[in-house]
């Protein structure tokens, strides 16, 4: 690796060079490489239990995986991939990186408590991996309901809840990190609403890790007491109600949503306007935006049940809250939208896979309205419409950004610049196989088959088998990505400091950054999205005619 | 912020160091971690408030419950509140000997509390599955109490290093006020566990 | 000449709206309808596909329009217009998402309904809960209600019990058990759902209507079969390995095929000639 990070005065006792990202290291930076790393590899392996499933899913009978390892491995997809790759790359990976820089601090509040953060993450991960090799692993999704999940094998389960309590603990120690080091660690002068929007978008999502994940946690401790105490709480048949565990467990999940989804948001936030050579548009509403959704993602878990035993006035007040979060919601997509108008637009792979992320996000968002009604959400709760649906979010939204993130920061972190060919050729396998592989899905949950099968009515043959054709595009996307870090590490154009010309304090250091973040002071950034001409000071040569019509007619310029 | 000068890079030992110039935040991130541990409570007694709304319990069995020893442990903990805050106060005025005494006061009213309440545990008529109401009543007290052992236990790290010569001083009284707060926080989780459990 | 942004705006969102509505109209992507609801759902789902469509379509073109017209040229170094908010603009797009939201959601209110969603579940009159049912308390599910509120015809009840892997089907005045559901067209049926052993759901693709059934808590779910014609009854919660092996099939019958089957099949009916069923 020609990543050079090693200072000049060493220490012989702390491990130097790229040792460090195998040690307990309290530096943010190489936290944040650890969280991304890790979270990419817990990636392929997801990627392989989906490839199983779609492999599976190629002929209407169960004829590729037993039964039981066919529930296992939807089982361990879902886990896998909400835990140990979505929540810990948007948030530890890309925040632990960035915030220090945007808040102008060398470190984050609690470094140390950073590092056991990032460390309980592979061992959590091992253990749920394992637990499909020692005993059956978990097989009542990643959602356990009971009883189902008090009726299969215990071990798997108790081995998957210990496992997502180690994943919670970890996310919570994050977000306590996040909140301080936004609220309290600003360098002096910088006031909140001078902040990146990253970091309004973290500090939100934080406050809902910290009010959910704990009822996420509780809650698997009773169900694990149901299952080696033989308590009640959620069996029926020792007096308990298994509703009230699916209120509980939604409690968490649905903020969790929100907690994939709103850190993806403040990325795209950063990348639009640099490449756009625009501000971003509206920021005071875009920050409202954010706090809105955190309120409204605590109040509306219960449209996940629409179908369970609740009451007629709970349904309708949870399909009216959920419709509500459309709002502060289509702000922010409006907002980006109008970041890009008039702009100076680098359609880069970077703004690639922001525009993809803007397409499949707002297609996923129309489902997800129409979701939230109850007596639509009747016929497709539990359908491969639902698993469409989410997946437009978390994959076509989430992962999309994510790529978007990487190939917008890499000159950052490494000193060399991606290259664009493959960048633009992994855009391309990405947005088509993912569009190929869950389009389809809508009209398979509309007309008749469910989730969570590995066998199904013949008719959806045909489709099922293009669905997975589209997976497979998916994996094979990911080998021009791959190639293109790897390669890039040695062989990439170097990048200098500051190769977008950007303005947020992490571009205003060297490539790499040193230790301390910046040589002497941090920069005090006032207008993180300072770009744009001003109305009356736009080139000649550059502008339309329309533009310097407009000149003489207005200065939008608040 | 720290002064280097600008040609200079830190080894990560001198910028951790260099990371100790900003303040001490420790008790809010502390106070953050008490919101999430408090929410895992709050999971709990919703569970137990649903249950208890709709879920009939098996004919014979009561949401009674013996009042005398609860009551009790209530004002035990009170009181260990108040004398935590006295040992607080003593050791802001150095006053080391004082501070330990209350801090030992406080910790034994912790463990008397855990003792009444294996005291209370062993006299109820019902056990860990005997229905829906016993089993969220064992969950959420036993959770409380391993709460209280914890905090027990902490009380006595403070009050071992409270000694002469020890880390707790006039100028590092955070384990002390972590402690407090984490106390006073256990505290008001049974004022509110009494209140559902034993007063509804 | 040059046409002004704002009509060019206009024009274009007035087109954009049409294509939605047409292609609301035009969309067929659901099963055929087979109850009673089913045509109101669809309703439903049309609206929902018309403002879907509109937005979609809408966003997409405008992504595409502004990677075309505002793309950075070969060389050029100068930034975009400096335009940091516009409030007046925000509050549209504030307002407008916010008023069709609430539509959605008042109409969604006025579709479930009318599909019987919101008659309270448990102070109906139900005859014949038959003795396998424990408690007679319903936790969840849909009321008979009958779409055409004329009110006279008392729903058919059925037992029905899911279970690892199957559903049972039981009907309590006939005295049949079987595992096909039969159902006469045009008559409310109420199914009173009970499971054995873990969480299963019962749904039918051509009735629009699906329920979870879950051990503990009996729920009900009522609908009025319209299109004779054999249906699949799918099971639609994670209840175990053959979760997707566990199917079902709902027979709707004319209502003298459905009289002739009970006759056939009713244990009461055989003993002795008298009529099986209340309608």
């Amino acid at each position: 690796m020609t990543i050079s990070l090693t200072p000049e005065h060493s220490t012989p006792l702390q491990p130097q060079g790229w040792l460090r990202y195998l040690s307990f290291s309290t530096d943010h930076k190489v936290i944040g490489l650890q969280y991304l790393v890790c979270g990419f590899i817990f990636y392929l392996i997801g990627g392989a239990l989906a490839g199983a499933i779609r492999t599976e899913l190629l002929t209407p009978i169960s004829d590729f995986l037993p039964r039981e390892t066919y529930n296992e491995v939807l089982t361990l997809h879902g886990t896998v991939m909400i835990f140990l790759w979505i929540v810990p790359v948007v948030n530890g990976a890309f925040g632990n990186y960035l915030i220090p820089f945007y808040v102008g601090a060398r470190d984050m509040a609690f470094p140390r408590l950073n590092a056991v953060a990032f460390w309980l993450i592979p061992p959590a991960g091992l253990l749920l991996i394992s637990s499909y090799f020692i005993a059956s692993a978990a097989q009542s999704g990643w959602t356990a309901y009971p009883p189902l999940s008090i009726t299969t094998p215990a071990t798997g389960q108790i081995i998957w809840i210990l496992s997502v309590l180690l994943l919670g603990g970890s996310s919570i120690f994050g977000g306590i990190n996040f909140i301080a080091t936004i609220l309290k660690l600003r360098r002096p002068g910088l006031k909140l609403m001078q902040l990146p929007m990253y970091c309004w978008a973290m500090l939100g999502t934080s406050i809902l890790v910290v009010l959910s994940t704990p009822v996420l946690a509780g809650t698997l401790v009773l169900l694990s007491f149901d299952i080696i105490a033989h308590t009640g709480f959620f069996n029926p048949s020792l007096g308990g109600n298994a509703v009230v565990y699916q209120h509980l467990f939604w409690f968490y999940s649905h903020p969790a949503v929100y907690i994939m989804v709103l850190p993806a948001f403040g990325l795209v936030s950063e990348i639009l306007p640099i490449h756009c050579r625009k501000p971003l548009f509206g920021y005071t509403t875009m920050v409202y935006s954010i706090m809105g959704i955190v309120f409204l993602g605590l109040i509306v878990w219960a449209h996940h049940m629409f179908t369970s035993g609740t009451p007629p006035w709970m349904r309708l007040f949870f399909t009216i809250a959920t419709s509500f979060i459309a709002v502060p919601t289509g702000i922010k997509f409006f907002n980006w939208l109008a970041t890009m108008w008039g702009g100076r637009i680098a359609l880069n792979s970077a703004m690639l896979f922001s525009c993809g992320f803007i397409i499949n996000f707002v297609f996923g968002g129309i489902t997800g309205v129409a979701l939230a009604q109850v007596p639509f959400d009747i016929h497709v709760h539990d359908t491969y419409f639902v698993v469409a649906h989410f997946h437009y979010i978390v994959y076509g939204g989430t992962v999309f950004v994510i790529f978007a993130s990487i190939y917008h920061w890499y000159p950052k972190v490494t000193g060399r610049l991606l290259n664009e060919d493959l960048g633009r050729l992994h855009f391309l396998l990405t947005f088509v196989g993912f569009n190929l592989c869950f389009a389809p899905q809508h009209w398979l949950g509309l007309n008749g088959m469910p989730r969570r099968v590995a066998e199904y009515d013949p008719q959806f043959e045909l489709i099922n088998q293009l669905s997975s054709v589209g997976a497979l595009l998916m994996a094979i996307s990911t080998l021009p990505f791959l190639l293109n870090v790897v390669l890039s590490a040695f062989n990439g154009a170097p990048a200098g400091d500051n190769p977008w010309n950007a303005l947020t304090p992490e571009w205003l250091t060297s490539s790499p950054p040193p230790v301390e973040n910046w040589k002497g002071e941090a920069p005090l950034v006032t207008e993180p999205y300072g770009y744009g001409t001003p109305a009356g000071e736009l080139p000649l040569a550059a502008t339309s005619g329309s533009e310097l019509w407009k000149l003489g007619n207005s200065d939008q310029r608040s | 912020m720290t002064s280097l000068s600008p040609s200079e890079s830190l080894s990560q030992q001198e910028a951790s160091e260099a990371h100790e110039h900003h303040g001490d935040f420790r008790m809010f991130g502390l106070a953050t971690f008490l919101v999430a541990d408090g929410m895992t409570f709050a999971g709990f007694f919703a569970a137990y408030l649903t249950f208890r709304a709709v879920n009939p319990l098996p004919s014979g069995a009561t949401y009674e419950l013996e009042m005398v020893l609860p009551t009790i442990n209530t004002l035990l903990l009170l009181i260990s509140s108040f004398t935590f805050h006295r040992a607080g106060a003593a050791m802001k005025r150095n006053q080391r000997a004082l501070g330990q005494r209350w801090l030992l006061i406080s910790a034994a009213l912790g463990f008397a509390f855990l003792a009444g309440q294996m005291k209370e545990y062993f006299e109820l008529p019902f056990g860990l599955t005997d229905n829906l109401f016993a089993s969220t009543f064992y969950a959420i007290t036993g959770f409380h109490g391993l709460h209280v052992t914890l905090g027990g236990l902490m009380i006595l790290i403070v009050w071992w290093q409270c000694r002469e010569g020890g880390r707790v001083s006039q100028d590092n009284l955070f384990p002390l006020e972590a402690a407090e707060l984490y106390w006073h926080f256990v505290d008001g989780i049974w004022v509110v566990l009494y209140g559902i459990l034993y007063l509804l | 000449m040059r046409i002004p942004p704002a009509i060019l705006t206009l024009i274009t969102g007035m087109a954009l709206v049409l294509l939605g509505l047409w292609i609301g109209q035009n969309v067929n992507l659901l099963p055929v309808d087979a109850s009673a609801n089913a045509p109101v759902y669809d309703e439903l789902f049309k609206v929902l596909f018309s403002i879907g469509t509109i937005l979609f379509v809408g966003i997409v073109g405008l992504i595409v329009y502004s990677l075309v017209k505002f793309r950075r040229k070969p060389g050029e170094t100068g930034d975009g217009e400096a335009v940091e908010g516009n409030l007046p603009l925000e509050i549209l797009w504030t307002a407008i998402p916010a008023v069709v939201v609430l539509f959605v959601g008042i109409y969604s209110y006025d579709i479930y309904d009318r599909m019987g969603g919101m008659a309270p579940l448990n102070d109906h009159s139900m005859h014949a809960m038959g003795g396998e049912m424990e408690e007679s308390r319903t936790w969840g599910g849909i009321s008979p209600v009958s779409l055409e509120s004329d009110g006279a015809a008392a729903p058919l009840p059925i037992d029905v019990t899911a279970m690892q892997f199957a559903f049972i089907f039981h009907y309590p005045d006939a005295e049949i058990t079987s595992g096909e559901l039969h159902v006469p067209m045009g008559q409310p049926v109420a199914l009173h759902m009970k499971a054995n052993d873990v969480i299963h759901a019962f749904w039918v693709p051509e009735f629009r209507l699906k329920q979870d059934v879950i051990p503990g808590q009996p729920t009900l779910l009522s609908f009025t079969a319209t299109r004779p014609g054999r249906y699949p009854i799918v099971c639609a919660e994670l209840c175990g390995p053959y979760h997707g092996g566990m199917r079902s099939t709902v027979i709707v019958d004319e209502p003298e095929t459905f009289e002739a089957w009970v006759n056939q099949n009713s244990p009461i009916a055989n003993a002795a000639p008298q009529t099986p069923v209340q309608s």
